[in-house]
């Protein structure tokens, strides 16, 4: 009988005191570091009420921040959507040489700072760059331009997709591809049909998160933007600007909209976090 | 008439040699299973038929064709995979239909006969209530029929099976194998069954290729293993054989003298030299209770008993090593009691 019994669990019930004590220095920390910021946010945004929150909104640099940040982050989670499958693709239905280097490169991105990253592209791309020269000789311009922040973009943006399909996708194996393929399906017909369905959730739960970075990217973006006001300036860097300016009501005018995207990608998040959940634990 | 024929298939998967030479022939309409250990090659064997391993050397025939240059589509296999591999996200009547939507536009039948044909194999497989079902409201057994009817779909020319009874419980095996093996006498179509399990292959197959690293020990029906095995590992696999190292003193037409400790017996063979070999003694061809001093005689002392229902199993301790020994169950022995076993030459003693 003693062969098969585990030790007893060690059972820890706390004083009811110490409970409450924790939960509140955690709703307190929840409270103090994003209840209160939020708040401040939509606070100071509209402290001058509507109409002049409509104003500063409809100023045309602000119009110029927020459709350029829509562009980009259109731009990056569109370019992003197809590496990051063609990545977790190759990573997880084959194998090759430089496989683990690839797996371990994808990460970078999240490893690296973002000032980092953007002097990488200025240090390519720029005037003095290595590629400027030639860049320049065909008029083509990517720094201080929408290529360039489009570029930063993507590249801090690259793992979002990809982390979210490699585990999925090996989960899943590649039975089901070998069974279409069996039955005479080509690669192209085996992708649509049986690939891209069954990762279909993780891929748009990717997608939000790359679109809710991509949207609030500030420091890779601030290296090779070049800030020209109604031209090549993100709403995060157009709500910095706008501070230093001390027009803090347009600057949290357009900050509360940040914010408020930031809202409606958590809420998405969560539903697609359910129905993620659904379609992977009722299929054994 | 020829369904598969292969010539010196060689897979190696980095330095591990999965098939190592495979010469195999199907007839046209027969049921082969594949039958080995795990590791010996099966599996690949079944994969490289079907399309989804490419062998490193060999020919592969199917059907007259050289099947090794063309493409999936026109190979027309059918292929049931251990785990099913439904497509989770599609309802069992459209499994059943991709094979025949998958098609060129110049070759697709039109909906409504695509409809008809998937009722109608849904029905062949007693699923038609469950049509509109997902594949996770399906039982295990469910699931593999949808697998077999999705397979059937593309009319394959040969039917390949990897252990397709692998995950049920075994009530189920047994109703789906026999059901199974009607089903392909009525369709006729060829069919190989990889399996690990030797009643399995016994009870299902025309012909059965036992398999052992990566090669073929043995190609016959089930009656030729049982009753001559080629090899010690063959006589061991079906039905199992207690195999002893012995000493071959003379050969003759078919018959060896053999001696193995006190043990002296003339016995079949399909050894025709003298010297070191490996004496293989079923279970069942061993008497008890003969008290005479023989040649085939040996005294032995019970070490191990279970009761098999319709058989008790006994483990002696004999001069020569652990011998197993079946006996009807009324022949009843406890541990420690003793016993002279006598060695009925016969079909159930062959040495190597």
């Amino acid at each position: 009988m003693t062969l098969f019994s585990t030790p007893a669990a060690p059972i820890r019930t706390e004083a009811p005191v110490v409970r409450w004590v924790l939960t509140l220095v955690g709703l307190a920390f929840l409270g103090l570091f994003i209840l209160l910021p939020l708040i401040a946010v939509f606070g100071q945004a509209f402290s001058r009420g509507l109409a002049k929150y409509w104003e500063v909104l409809s100023d045309p640099d602000s119009v110029s921040a927020i459709g350029l940040t829509l562009v980009v982050a259109l731009f990056s989670v569109a370019l992003n959507l197809v590496f990051g499958v063609i990545a977790a693709w190759a990573i997880t239905k084959f194998e090759f040489p430089g496989k683990s280097i690839l797996t371990t490169l994808i990460d970078l991105p999240f490893s690296i700072s973002p000032v980092v990253a953007g002097l990488v592209f200025v240090l390519l791309f720029g005037a003095k760059g290595l590629l400027g020269p030639w860049l320049a000789a065909h008029d083509l311009k990517i720094i201080f331009a929408l290529p360039g922040i489009v570029l930063a973009t993507i590249f801090v943006t690259f793992p979002f997709v990809a982390r979210e399909l490699i585990p999925l996708m090996q989960e899943q194996g590649t039975s089901e591809e070998e069974a279409a393929r069996s039955l005479g399906a080509s690669g192209w017909l085996t992708f649509w049909k049986v690939t891209l369905p069954n990762i279909r959730f993780g891929l748009l739960y990717g997608a939000l998160l790359c679109n809710a970075r991509a949207m609030g990217e500030f420091g890779a973006v601030s290296v090779v933007s070049g800030h020209i006001r109604g031209e090549t300036n993100t709403m995060p860097l157009h709500i910095e600007i706008l501070y230093n300016e001390y027009q803090f009501v347009a600057a949290f005018a357009v900050a509360s909209l940040l914010a408020f995207l930031a809202l409606l990608t958590l809420v998405a998040k969560a539903v697609l976090e359910r129905r993620i959940a659904r379609s992977r634990g009722s299929f054994t | 008439m020829t369904a598969i024929e292969t010539r010196g298939l060689v897979k190696r998967f980095g330095s591990f040699t999965a098939l190592d030479g495979i010469d195999l022939t199907v007839r046209d309409g027969e049921m082969i299973a594949l039958l080995g250990p795990s590791g010996s090659g099966k599996t690949t064997l079944l994969r490289v038929l079907g399309g989804l391993d490419h062998p490193d050397e060999g020919t592969l025939i199917i059907n007259g064709d050289e099947a090794l240059q063309s493409s999936l589509k026109d190979r027309r296999v059918g292929f049931v995979f251990q785990h099913y591999a439904l497509f989770r996200h599609m309802s069992v009547f459209e499994n059943v239909a991709f094979g025949l939507r998958v098609k060129p536009k110049a070759e697709r039948l039109p909906d409504a006969d695509i409809t008809l044909r998937v009722e109608r194999l849904l029905a062949l497989v007693h699923l038609s209530n469950h049509a509109r079902r997902m594949p996770d409201q399906l039982s295990g057994g469910q699931r593999q029929r949808v697998a077999l009817a999705r397979a059937l779909a593309i009319e394959p020319r040969v039917l390949l099976l990897d252990e397709p009874f692998g995950a049920l419980d075994s009530k189920v095996r047994k109703e789906l194998r026999r059901w199974l093996r009607s089903l392909q006498h009525e369709l006729g179509v060829t069919t190989l069954l990889v399996t690990h399990d030797q009643e399995e292959a016994l009870e299902v197959a025309d012909r059965v290729v036992v398999m052992n690293k990566g090669r073929i020990e043995q190609v016959g029906t089930p009656e030729d293993l049982y009753q001559r095995p080629q090899s010690p590992f063959v006589a061991d696999f079906i039905g199992g054989a207690n195999l002893f190292p012995c000493e071959v003193t003379a050969v003759g037409n078919e018959i060896a003298s053999v001696t193995l400790g006190p043990l002296s017996l003339r016995v079949p063979s399909v050894k025709f030299q003298t010297g070191p070999a490996t004496l293989s003694i079923r279970s069942s061809a061993v008497r008890l209770g003969n008290d005479g001093l023989s040649n085939s005689v040996l005294s032995g002392r019970v070490t191990h008993t279970s009761y098999l229902g319709a058989l008790r199993e006994y483990v002696f301790d004999t001069p020569i090593g652990a011998l197993t020994v079946t006996q009807p169950p009324d022949v009843v022995l406890r541990t420690g009691d003793r016993a002279q076993l006598e060695i009925v030459v016969g079909a159930g003693v062959i040495v190597f």
